[in-house]
């Protein structure tokens, strides 16, 4: 418990930094002495911005770490199972039908559409027999492409590309006070997945086992995959797509303390939050005026990341 | 031989094919002055050929050298290398530098790279142990992606000045073909295919696999990385003219198999080739003068190729 109160610590530490990074001069001493600006930067830009990496990173990490357990593989996440360009895909459709709607209806419009892209890669995942557990990934990558490619044909119809790619990619530079405050609501689906941990590290042994200790093997799976829908389409909407963070946060803590997703889930949601901290700094940090954008940081990351995992693992293993 | 006779028969009807496309290409829908339309047009559709034929050609070349109809180049991110080598390029001499020189030197300079660079990569991925396919592609689809997410990464830190310079080099697409590459690209393509004529035969006997190719006296390594470098600077031509796309090659390798029926590459070479002329010209065609899109043809094969990569996998499996 006292490693989990340092990691706590470490990413209260990032989340600090965060709010003092940055082109517009922030200090501690105009904030303790009032300065009327320091303030206005604070409140309005780097304090949501820092709560939205806190909630985003951890509610992604949370859906990746889901994600594994249900589908039963080791190396998928939103970004590779068609959830989150489907996600994508359901903002656009709604841009197109009712342009003026609220952002939470856009947001449940994509997490609508993100169910039906889960539910397709589950289907063809069914017609494979040959359940090796590389192409579980593989499949999921090439579906994410086709249904992204789809996308960018639609926007390119209707001359939306722009708007899609604010989307695509993952970058705070935009989070502003007013425009985060739906990653509240993702961070609540995160924390039921919480609860319900026990239910779904039993659904994770299989259906089979599942159903004779007694579980609701496909309810428990749908409310997990709906938790998922959720949580990806209010990041998607907020802060754009976030690649590889819920695949990668989730496999290194597993690394270190193995499978109980009870256990694992403060975790993952801890290292999460502090991994996209980091990134967000960096990226602002590095090439100073510009930033770089947080998609593509984690991009470059995670990607290494996910290719060492790959390297490492035996074929029985994943 | 009837195999020989339909293999002849499905060339002759690809060619009429292609030879189709390229008319109505050429002439649909054209007002006004010949004189203007006629070279107008001509430089698009020579850059089409050329990214046709090459795709095709580099695909069937990487799945004879790597035994299987799966892989193809795009795929084990060989395409990304090149958006990567380009990038590097211009980050380490600075775009004043680059934009200095001739097109046609970067070019050059930016084939060398990507030849050694995709050497390296082909024997990190093949060379070693043996690896399940499944496995194998899952490496080379996240390679590709880390190579990609790579050179964006170093994109974003150069000066925005210099990323001018590079996204004129790099983003081109089918609608926009640079033309002051067209000639030296003219050049390579025809290098590599007059390169690869007399090596028709040996190229059926590198299709065996190396253990049956070694004891038919194929000099393997040597053999490979030789058409390695074939590959490469195909790659790199289609790269430079039109940008990465990841599974038009597939496409046009699985429907020369399927039009062919056998796997001599004197067929199957020219098939290839012509089928991707066919998709890319004829695609280009429709979806300028019937739906009067311009830049959306990539996005169309990438839709296309995903799924027919997802349905080769699946019936792979059931096999």
């Amino acid at each position: 418990m006292s490693r989990l109160a340092a990691a706590v610590a470490l990413t209260a530490g990032l989340a600090l930094a965060s709010l003092f990074v940055g082109m517009s001069h922030v200090s501690l001493r105009g904030i303790l002495a009032g300065q009327e600006l320091d303030w206005l930067v604070l409140v309005e830009s780097r304090l949501p911005r820092m709560l939205a990496l806190l909630l985003s990173g951890a509610s992604m990490a949370i859906a990746g770490l889901l994600t594994q357990i249900v589908i039963r593989n080791r190396f998928v996440e939103p970004a590779n199972t068609g959830t989150m360009e489907s996600a994508g895909l359901g903002l656009l459709v709604m841009t197109l039908v009712a342009p003026g709607a609220p952002v939470i209806a856009k947001m449940a419009a994509g997490a609508g559409f993100a169910m039906a892209g889960t539910a397709l890669f589950l289907a063809i995942l069914r017609r494979v027999p040959l359940r090796d557990p590389m192409l579980v990934p593989l499949v999921g990558i090439l579906l994410s492409g086709v249904i992204y490619a789809g996308t960018a044909f639609v926007a390119y119809r209707f001359d939306l590309i722009q708007t899609v790619l604010a989307w695509t990619q993952g970058d705070l530079s935009g989070v502003l006070r007013g425009r985060y405050e739906l990653l509240w609501l993702g961070a609540a689906m995160a924390a039921l997945a919480w609860l319900a941990a026990d239910r779904f590290t039993v659904a994770g042994l299989g259906r089979d086992i599942a159903s004779s200790l007694g579980l609701a093997h496909g309810r428990v799976v749908a409310l997990g995959l709906a938790i998922v829908a959720l949580v990806t389409a209010v990041v998607v909407v907020t802060v754009g797509m976030i690649p590889f963070l819920g695949l990668i946060v989730p496999n290194i803590v597993s690394l270190a303390l193995g499978d109980n997703m009870r256990r694992a889930v403060p975790w993952v949601a801890v290292s999460g939050a502090a991994l996209v901290l980091a990134c967000d700094i960096l990226g602002r940090v590095i090439r100073a005026p510009y930033e770089v954008p947080l998609g593509t940081v984690l991009g470059v990351l995670g990607s290494g990341v996910f290719l060492v995992l790959i390297l490492r693992s035996r074929d029985r293993a994943a | 031989m009837p195999h020989e006779r339909r293999a002849r028969l499905a060339l002759l009807v690809l060619g009429l094919l292609a030879l189709g496309a390229i008319l109505a290409f050429m002439t649909l829908g054209a007002r006004g002055n010949w004189g203007f339309v006629l070279p107008f047009r001509g430089r698009k559709l020579l850059g089409l050929l050329l990214v046709g034929h090459a795709v095709a050609c580099s695909t069937v070349l990487f799945q004879t050298v790597t035994a299987n109809r799966i892989l193809t180049p795009a795929i084990m991110g060989f395409d990304s290398l090149f958006v990567l080598c380009s990038t590097v390029l211009v980050a380490l001499f600075g775009s004043a530098a680059v934009a200095g020189l001739d097109p046609r030197l970067v070019f050059g300079l930016n084939v060398l790279l990507m030849v050694g660079a995709s050497m390296a990569l082909y024997l990190w991925l093949f060379g070693g142990e043996e690896r399940s396919l499944h496995r194998l592609l899952l490496i080379g689809v996240v390679f590709g992606i880390f190579l990609r997410m790579l050179a964006e990464f170093v994109q974003r830190l150069l000066d925005p000045n210099e990323f001018m310079v590079l996204s004129d080099m790099l983003f081109a697409s089918f609608g926009t073909i640079p033309p002051t590459l067209l000639g030296i690209a003219v050049a390579a393509v025809a290098g590599v295919t007059l390169w690869l004529v007399p090596r028709l035969s040996r190229l059926d006997v590198i299709a065996l696999g190396r253990p049956v190719a070694v004891n038919l006296g194929i000099r393997w390594r040597a053999e490979v990385l030789s058409v390695l470098a074939a590959v490469s600077v195909l790659v790199a031509v289609s790269a430079a003219l039109v940008g990465p796309v990841l599974f038009f090659g597939l496409i046009a390798a699985s429907l020369a198999h399927l039009a062919v029926g056998q796997s001599a590459h004197r067929y199957l070479l020219p098939a290839a080739s012509l089928v991707g002329i066919i998709m890319l010209v004829g695609g280009q065609t429709v979806l300028e003068r019937v739906f009067a899109f311009n830049i959306a043809l990539g996005i169309l094969v990438e839709f296309a190729g995903g799924i027919t990569f997802i349905a080769l996998l699946i019936g792979k499996g059931r096999r």
